[in-house]
């Protein structure tokens, strides 16, 4: 028999007031690298944040390693967007971090030195060791997203979900990060991340989702991302940019 | 030497200070200041009603702590009416807090004006609750303060952690299995103990501003959290003493009144003088900046003008260039010229005589390395494309500030080459 995947969900339904931005999906992701893939507003976000409770669903259910949320919370780990906290908070790298370690403490009192022992070897592993004690707001952005993946990573979760991991890096960042998603395949942990940059797909991720709402393709990179798939996911805007592409060649020749 | 009463009372509001100082700190960065304004404004029907309660069934309305805890009833009951409104209905919370705060006051008003129509002493003393008198606590009321200060220093100290995860990023805390609404109402918790316990002290009006002025005046002051908790205690106590002791010394100035005053200065102080946020501090750097920009763009005007002269591109000779030319060249009045001419005469970049400049040695360095660091900026613009021979001079002048050597010397490898403008590239082959 199959492990069970590390998420999956069925017939999740999300709106924001009238319009809904993830449409009865379902699917599962299979075990490694998996990257979902399609426009702005697609709801590869939400999707996300549906899955880990942080927005309501109006439907549809959620499984982490075949079980509800609330008995994996232990085995999932999470990387927001970077602009969704405030960078000027008074705290240091390390001190962002060391968050990560929280659940494994008791509500009151100081962090036990193991936790921030592996605090510092998470910032260690995104080449961040040397700004442990720099205020964040201090930090580049992205040195900030790379505080971020250590604080995920120093969840030491079986499966990170990742929510646009590469947006906005700078090129030493986003190797840092190509870099910890080979170590974490490597360990046979899981990752899922939303990602925008169609070029890399194929050389960072093994397996795919193309979603707009509904899901369009899933499985393998080689299999289905495809032009055609890519295509039917990012519908008519898409083909409007193949057709300006293709005149501007001609013209320019 | 200095009255019992009055060292009771001083000590009573400092303690007072130091737990508004922590709580708000927390209270700040979880966004939750206003929340502590409406817990005060809706204070004041629950210590009408608690008084009534206690003058019926025979008690003495004087006492503090029937009237704290209806204050604290009251000021929880308000809080949940914010939540309500926001939870259940399109309006958002700012605008909640505004009707909960304006028509809890108002009911409490309300009250207390029909209190004062009754017979015996219900009513006694209550309007100082509104604006506080410290000189009407005693030796017991102190010691509320201070049991109040202990008590929300030791939970905001053991609850450190939690606290700022929640403030930092209450997503992240919720995704990982923390309570974050234990957290919070942990928080909210302490945030109305201060109000109350303040009450009787600062008044409900003010208490807000004991809770975030001092914070505020840390986080202006302060990058770690640590350390703004303790300037922010400190901040707190001191005006919390301070102002006991002003109203002390004056009676007629509320005591609410006096410390937040006090509180204020301390702000006021650390927006104008804080090493890094300070008002003056950041107009030390902006001038700083800009002077450093307009000497670079003097020394290459300079340069530029001898360059035209005759002497050729990459090289300046020996020449004077009139202070006009280096004015036309920026677009500067003939007034500013002079006077950067001036600054950079006193610093030795340049000499001046009957309208005309001449760089000195070191001045003919710097400017020779601004032209260069300029015109690597142009050349790598127009090589990628990025812009046209109009518009790179302007382009360039807006990032070649700070360009360090190296990365200039990475955009124009040649080390010893300084090339001439595209702009007389551009008019010679056209």
């Amino acid at each position: 028999m199959t492990p069970p995947a590390p998420l999956s969900v069925s017939h999740l339904t999300v709106a924001y007031g009238e319009r809904p931005a993830v449409w009865d999906v379902t699917w599962a992701a299979p075990p490694g690298l998996t990257a979902i893939v399609g426009p702005n507003g697609a709801g590869k976000s939400t999707l996300l944040k549906a899955a880990l409770g942080l927005v309501p669903a109006l439907s549809g259910e959620v499984r982490f390693f075949g079980r509800p949320l609330e008995e994996a919370r232990d085995r999932v780990g999470y990387l927001p967007q970077r602009a969704s906290v405030d960078w000027d908070f008074p705290a240091t790298a390390l001190d962002v971090v060391c968050m990560a370690r929280y659940p494994r403490m008791r509500w009151w009192g100081m962090m036990p030195r193991r936790h921030k022992e592996a605090a510092r070897a998470a910032l260690a592993q995104v080449g961040m060791e040397a700004f442990a004690d720099r205020q964040i707001g201090k930090l580049s952005g992205g040195q900030q997203q790379r505080v971020f993946l250590a604080r995920a990573l120093a969840q030491d979760a079986e499966l990170v979900l990742m929510d646009e991991p590469f947006a906005a890096v700078d090129a030493a960042t986003e190797e840092a990060i190509v870099g910890v998603l080979r170590g974490l395949a490597a360990k046979g942990r899981h990752v899922v991340a939303v990602h925008h940059d169609l070029g890399t797909v194929p050389e960072y991720f093994s397996s795919v989702l193309l979603l707009n709402a509904r899901v369009f393709a899933a499985g393998p990179v080689k299999e289905v991302f495809t032009t055609q798939n890519i295509g039917a996911t990012y519908g008519a805007r898409l083909a409007l940019l193949e057709e300006s592409r293709v005149g501007a060649e001609a013209s320019g020749a | 030497m200095i009255p019992y009463n009055t060292a009771v009372v001083l000590l009573g509001c400092a303690l007072l200070g130091v737990a508004a100082g922590t709580v708000g700190t927390f209270a700040l960065l979880r966004g939750r200041a206003l929340v502590a304004d409406a817990v005060g404004h809706a204070a004041l029907p629950g210590v009408a009603v608690a008084a009534l309660i206690v003058a019926l069934v025979g008690g003495d309305p004087r006492a503090l702590p029937p009237l704290l805890a209806g204050a604290a009833v009251a000021g929880l009951l308000g809080v949940l009416a914010v939540q309500a409104l926001t939870r259940t209905t399109r309006i958002r919370e700012d605008a909640a807090i505004a009707i909960v705060l304006s028509s809890f006051y108002a009911l409490g008003a309300a009250l207390l004006s029909w209190l004062q129509t009754l017979p015996g002493a219900a009513q006694a003393g209550l309007s100082k609750f509104i604006l506080g008198q410290a000189a009407a606590m005693r030796a017991e009321d102190a010691m509320i303060a201070a049991g109040v200060a202990a008590v929300s220093l030791a939970l905001v100290l053991a609850a450190f952690q939690r606290l700022r995860a929640v403030a930092f990023d209450a997503d992240f805390a919720r995704v990982m299995g923390l309570r974050t609404d234990r957290s919070d109402l942990l928080l909210l918790g302490l945030i109305v103990l201060v109000c109350v316990s303040g009450l009787q002290a600062v008044g409900l009006i003010l208490v807000v501003a004991l809770l975030v002025l001092p914070a505020a005046t840390a986080r202006l002051v302060t990058h770690r959290l640590p350390r703004m908790l303790a300037i922010a205690a400190t901040a707190g106590g001191i005006a919390g003493a301070t102002g006991a002791w002003l109203s002390a010394l004056r009676p007629e100035v509320p005591t609410g009144a006096a410390v937040v005053l006090v509180a204020a200065c301390f702000f006021t102080l650390a927006l104008l003088l804080a090493p890094e946020r300070g008002l003056l501090a950041r107009l030390a750097m902006l001038t700083r900046r800009r002077l450093s920009a307009d000497t670079e763009h003097f020394l290459r005007a300079a340069w530029e003008a001898q360059e035209a002269a005759g002497a050729g591109p990459g090289t300046a000779g020996d020449r004077w260039a009139p202070l006009g030319a280096v004015a036309g060249a920026r677009g500067w009045s003939r007034g500013k010229a002079w006077r950067l001419a001036w600054w950079l005469g006193l610093r030795g970049l340049l000499a001046r005589a009957e309208g005309h400049v001449h760089l000195t040695p070191r001045g003919a360095t710097a400017a020779r390395r601004a032209v260069r660091a300029h015109r690597a900026v142009e050349h790598h613009l127009l090589a990628a494309g990025a812009t046209d021979i109009a518009s790179a001079d302007r382009l360039a002048d807006l990032v070649e500030h700070g360009l360090p050597p190296e990365m200039a010397a990475r955009l124009l490898p040649e080390p010893s080459a300084l090339p001439a403008s595209p702009h007389a590239l551009g008019r010679r082959t056209r």
